[in-house]
């Protein structure tokens, strides 16, 4: 009886979240017009022009944000825990600040800044990658945090710099060996949040991938449900590759919202 | 020594200490703290002077209303997410932790809670929509029409939409306090004659209820501060605040005012950070026994 009730329980939930992807493969694959089965929707995502510069602008600004992220933070980190542990209450505050202030929120403040950036750096969308390292933080703090705390940081460090090397040589060939996992799960979940992003990229005016999802569903159904499920799978099988890479572990922070 | 010399010392010590946080800093204010202080000081500040006429657009009945329909959005899919995700988090809780299946559901909720955004409205078009695969089923096996009158588009759609990255949120919120229950706890009161129900409802239930507030509230500024899910179903109209302000931004002139998405966003800010303060308040609390 309770076997069963947990099956049933199983299954229903089964339905409703599978389905709706299951919705997804038909409807993209569906022949409106002849009946039968088409592959033109994907085809759509390497031969439509628009959509296939939209996400090679998404895949361009996911490999930036995470260069960025990892450079900015990394280093951060390490210093804050190693010779300034009083900021450490600041670098966290921050990092997890964007839990609390929405995107939506964000967008609007940043027209002004906006200016100025495009007066430097010009009219790019690739200039979104610093909001989008902003927007990663909460989730790349996290993971490093954890891969930082399970290693022995001080003693690691002093041993590198007592045999002569330099911080550069101690960050890049100690300390980066030894949290590789955080760093893998940091730039994982960044990638995710980058190729998914909407809300900043829509309100700034720039065509990212879902962006042009978007403006293709207006006329072309098939292909932007195509495009979508193509997302959503891209992102489940980084977080399902992670969990696996991480396996062992009993808890994968960085997943955690 | 002297107050002066130590105070100095301090301070050519504290410089070289800080210099490595410059950048890091400075993204962080450029692209976070300024855009958040912009926002504030707008809401205020109208031409250079302190004016209220923002702000008071807020009190219009188009935001008060969208206000109205969306804490109606986030508080019903905070319940139904929370209460339908802590069921399935008992599950994926109650099979074995290095499973295949278990892996793979919680990442599946990982990309639906976090990063579904436009592609949930779509796989919502896709299933029930007017040429959803759900519908043309429905449509020719028992003659009903289930995108009938574009309920999708609205708050009742949105309702529906929200709830299938609402309940992934909350198995990833919540599964790390199921887990934290131990099951020495449970063995040491089966041994002190509890029944499974009096350990549910005098063991689990008390332990777990901070963890579960807190994640329900942690929900319901999720789905307030939501945008992409609801801007990619609805293109037309402003049914609630993230919608209100994509119009105020796009089009400038709504109620006559220009720069009222500044008032706009200070709402969405206010609201979200004090759920945000009473959800810390409750994860402290369940921190006390989870570590």
């Amino acid at each position: 009886m309770k076997r069963a009730a947990r099956a049933g329980l199983w299954v229903v939930f089964g339905l409703f979240f599978l389905f709706p992807l299951y919705a997804m493969a038909d409807f993209s694959t569906r022949n409106l017009i002849a009946g039968g089965r088409t592959w033109q929707a994907w085809a759509n995502l390497v031969t439509d022009h628009a959509l296939y510069q939209a996400i090679v602008i998404s895949l361009l600004l996911a490999v930036f944000t995470v260069v960025a992220m990892l450079v900015i933070l990394v280093p951060t980190m390490i210093w804050v825990r190693l010779r300034a542990p009083w900021a450490m209450g600041v670098v966290e505050f921050l990092c997890l600040l964007p839990l609390t202030i929405p995107a939506l929120v964000i967008v609007v403040g940043l027209r002004n800044v906006y200016l100025w950036v495009t007066y430097f750096l010009g009219e790019s969308a690739l200039t979104l990658t610093f909001v989008y390292v902003v927007l990663v933080l909460p989730f790349a703090y996290r993971a490093l945090d954890a891969a930082l705390s399970s290693i022995d940081l001080q003693t690691l460090t002093e041993a590198a710099r007592s045999l002569g090397a330099g911080w550069t040589t101690t960050i890049l060939r100690i300390v980066v060996p030894n949290i590789w996992s955080g760093i893998l799960s940091a730039a994982f979940i960044s990638i995710a949040v980058v190729l998914g992003e909407y809300t900043i990229a829509s309100l700034s005016g720039y065509d990212t991938l879902q962006v042009q999802i978007v403006a293709i569903g207006k006329t072309d159904g098939p292909t932007s449900v195509a495009a979508s499920l193509a997302v959503l799978l891209f992102g489940f099988a980084l977080l399902l590759a992670l969990s696996l890479v991480t396996r062992g572990r009993r808890r994968v922070q960085g997943v955690t919202a | 020594m002297p107050g002066g010399t130590l105070r100095r010392k301090k301070l050519t010590e504290a410089v070289p200490q800080a210099l490595p946080l410059v950048p890091f800093l400075a993204v962080v204010t450029v692209f976070l703290v300024i855009p958040t202080v912009t926002v504030i000081v707008n809401a205020f500040v109208v031409d250079g002077a302190f004016s209220l006429r923002r702000v008071g657009g807020l009190f219009s009945s188009t935001a008060l209303g969208a206000l109205g329909s969306s804490v109606m959005l986030s508080a019903s899919t905070a319940v139904i997410g929370a209460v339908l995700g802590a069921v399935l988090a008992w599950l994926i809780a109650s099979s074995p932790a290095t499973s295949m299946v278990r892996r793979a559901v919680i990442s599946l909720c990982s990309v639906l809670a976090q990063f579904g955004g436009v592609a949930l409205a779509f796989a919502f078009l896709a299933t029930i929509g007017i040429n959803g695969v759900l519908t043309v089923w429905a449509q020719q096996a028992f003659g009903w029409n289930l995108s009938g009158s574009g309920w999708l588009y609205s708050l009742t759609g949105l309702v529906l939409v929200y709830t299938y990255f609402q309940i992934p949120l909350m198995v990833i919120v919540f599964l790390p306090a199921l887990e934290g229950l131990r099951t020495q706890w449970r063995e040491a009161a089966v041994s002190l004659g509890a029944s499974r129900w009096q350990y549910f409802r005098e063991v689990a239930v008390p332990l777990l209820t901070p963890a579960f507030l807190g994640s329900a509230l942690l929900l319901f500024a999720n789905a307030f501060a939501a945008y992409a899910t609801a801007a990619a179903l609805v293109s037309q109209g402003s049914p609630i605040v993230p919608l209100l302000i994509r119009s105020a931004l796009t089009s400038e002139v709504i109620l006559g005012q220009s720069g009222f998405a500044y008032a706009l966003a200070l709402e969405m800010i206010v609201v979200v950070a004090l759920v945000m303060v009473a959800y810390n308040v409750l994860v402290r609390r369940t921190a006390r026994w989870l570590r």
